[in-house]
């Protein structure tokens, strides 16, 4: 079997004496697109940071490419090739528009993107580029964000409820953009309130609750029904 | 009246020197919010090394400059991520704490080197050297500390807007979290920010020891005059930085016009009007 690009085994996270995650085990094949689904505090974002390496576990809780990294620091794992698009977009306000991207290059592995690709896929960027990164609508930012994270070139992409705030027109506009993104041979993990719109995009689907996994499989197969009782937690 | 104008002028050049005592101070706040109690000591401890590196080397203090600055801004990475890094948090009181325990040991242990004797560091012919300008003459040492001054706080400013390392800056000050995703070793980060404090702090100590004589009690003071240009210029404006120390040196100088007793006080009541009429200081950052 070859080597998953992602590997969770057991993977617990804290903050203080709460427990937000309960030994999770997932795997992803390298190129694989997954969507994670979850009410709200189900502990999607909580999965995200403890990949990125901003909550830190036991060496071997996560892998990557067999190596361990679940007790490294975020800017290691960065370096290794793994980005996150965090929730809320979380740009720099100090930096212009050019400038957020730029910090994204910072880790310096080499790959097709660079500030050049990433205007391409968002054109209003460049118009915008000396601007601050506040000035931009919601939706901009977001456009920031992603591009942001793909100046990294990185190998595994975590994208943290990208829809969220934005108008449907602007999301529908991010998600015709996300496979020329993925399609390029990395692997993707797709946090996502707006169920279809992840579910589209992906191959398999996890869907957390409470911390726990209580739904997995193939996106074809999965069933309106179970998605609904593993969401809400009630028997379908 | 050109004795009053006069007056203005040096204390114009008097706040460049002021304004480098600031700028590190406005870096390392701008940076990681910490608010180093230890500056002070740190200028005169640069000055004394750079005391000891004219006497042993028979060099200009100019030239020790070429070792103080190195050996301030390995310090102060050593020192950031030694000691201060892990004081840093959520709570503001552990740096303040750590960095007065700091400020006592300086204190001591030049006392112990050097003993409480003013020395000063020999500026040679630059010292007394002046110019006439139009009828105001002004020392071509201040003159100096002043084009320092502005040369310092622009090279700041090119480091801090137009270079990665002050791209970096700016990231982990916004969200230290989210710059470590992009890479950036926050630890790393800071221990530059210090280094570049530092290096700036052996510029001021040099040219503190040459204009006037210290000893190891002094820093304290002029810890306050970096905190009141700082706060006069407004947080995080480098520029700024460098009017605060300008209307504190004009005030001071002013002051002393009046009564030579009212140099220090001129200064202080000059903070405070500031502090009343605009609590967030004359020139505050604007965003980006
Ligand atoms: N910093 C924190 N301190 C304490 N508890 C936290 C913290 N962050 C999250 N939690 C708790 O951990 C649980 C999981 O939170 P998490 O943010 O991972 O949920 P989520 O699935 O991303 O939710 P949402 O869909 O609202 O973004 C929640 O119960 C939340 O209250
Ligand atoms: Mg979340």
């Amino acid at each position: 079997m070859p080597e998953a690009t992602l590997t969770l085994s057991n993977l617990d996270a804290h903050y203080g004496d709460f427990q937000a995650l309960y030994g999770l085990d997932l795997e992803l094949a390298a190129g694989e697109v997954v969507a994670v689904i979850g009410a709200n505090g189900a502990g999607k974002t909580t999965l995200m940071r403890s990949i990125s390496g901003l909550l830190r576990n036991r060496p071997d809780a996560v892998r990557y490419r067999g190596q361990p990294i679940g007790a490294m620091r975020a800017d290691q794992v960065a370096a290794l090739g793994i980005a996150l698009v965090p929730e809320g977009r979380q740009l720099f306000p100090s930096l212009s528009v050019e400038e957020n991207l730029m910090i994204g290059g910072k880790v310096g592995r080499a790959g097709p993107w660079d500030l050049g690709k990433v205007y391409e896929l968002f054109p209003i960027l460049e118009e915008r580029k000396a601007q601050a990164s506040t000035s931009l609508s919601g939706g901009q930012q977001q456009m920031v964000a992603i591009g942001r994270a793909l100046m990294a070139n990185p190998d595994l992409i975590l994208f943290d409820e990208i829809s969220l705030g934005l108008a449907p027109v602007v999301i529908r506009q991010i998600y015709q953009a996300l496979p020329s993104i993925v399609g390029e041979g990395m692997t993707a993990m797709i946090v996502e309130q707006d169920i279809a719109q992840a579910l589209a995009m992906s191959s398999r689907v996890f869907c957390l609750m409470e911390g726990r996994i209580a739904l997995e499989g193939r996106t074809e197969d999965v069933t309106h029904d179970q998605i609904t009782a593993a969401y809400f937690g009630v028997e379908a | 009246m050109i004795e009053w104008t006069g007056a203005i002028v040096q204390g114009v050049l008097l706040g460049g020197l002021y304004a480098l005592f600031a700028a590190g101070l406005s870096l390392i706040f701008g940076v990681m919010r910490l608010v180093n109690i230890a500056h002070g000591d740190l200028i005169i401890l640069a000055a004394y090394m750079g005391l000891t590196t004219t006497v042993m080397l028979g060099v200009h203090p100019f030239l020790a400059l070429l070792i103080v600055m190195p050996l301030m801004a390995g310090l102060g990475y050593a020192l950031q991520r030694g000691v201060l890094n892990q004081t840093l948090g959520d709570d503001i009181l552990p740096p303040l704490l750590v960095t007065f325990g700091l400020s006592v040991i300086i204190q001591n242990a030049l006392l112990e080197f050097y003993t409480a004797d003013p020395r000063k560091l020999p500026g040679g012919a630059v010292e007394t050297a002046s110019l006439d300008l139009g009828g105001i003459t002004v020392g071509v040492l201040p003159l100096l500390t002043f084009g320092i001054a502005v040369a310092v706080i622009a090279g700041l400013q090119f480091v801090f807007y137009r270079t990665s390392l002050g791209r970096g800056f700016r990231a982990v000050s916004d969200n230290q979290d989210i710059a470590q995703l992009m890479g950036l070793n926050k630890a790393h980060v800071f221990g530059l920010a210090m280094a570049l404090a530092l290096a700036v702090v052996a510029i001021a100590g040099i040219l503190l020891g040459m204009r006037t004589s210290f000893d190891p009690a002094i820093g304290g003071g002029r810890l306050i005059f970096g905190f009141e240009a700082v706060i006069i210029g407004g947080l995080g404006n480098l520029w700024g930085t460098l009017a605060g120390g300008v209307i504190l040196g004009v005030a001071q100088t002013l002051g002393a016009k009046i009564d030579p007793g009212y140099q220090i006080l001129a200064g202080h009541i000059a903070f405070l009007i500031v502090l009343a009429v605009r609590p967030n200081g004359l020139f505050p950052r604007v965003e980006h």
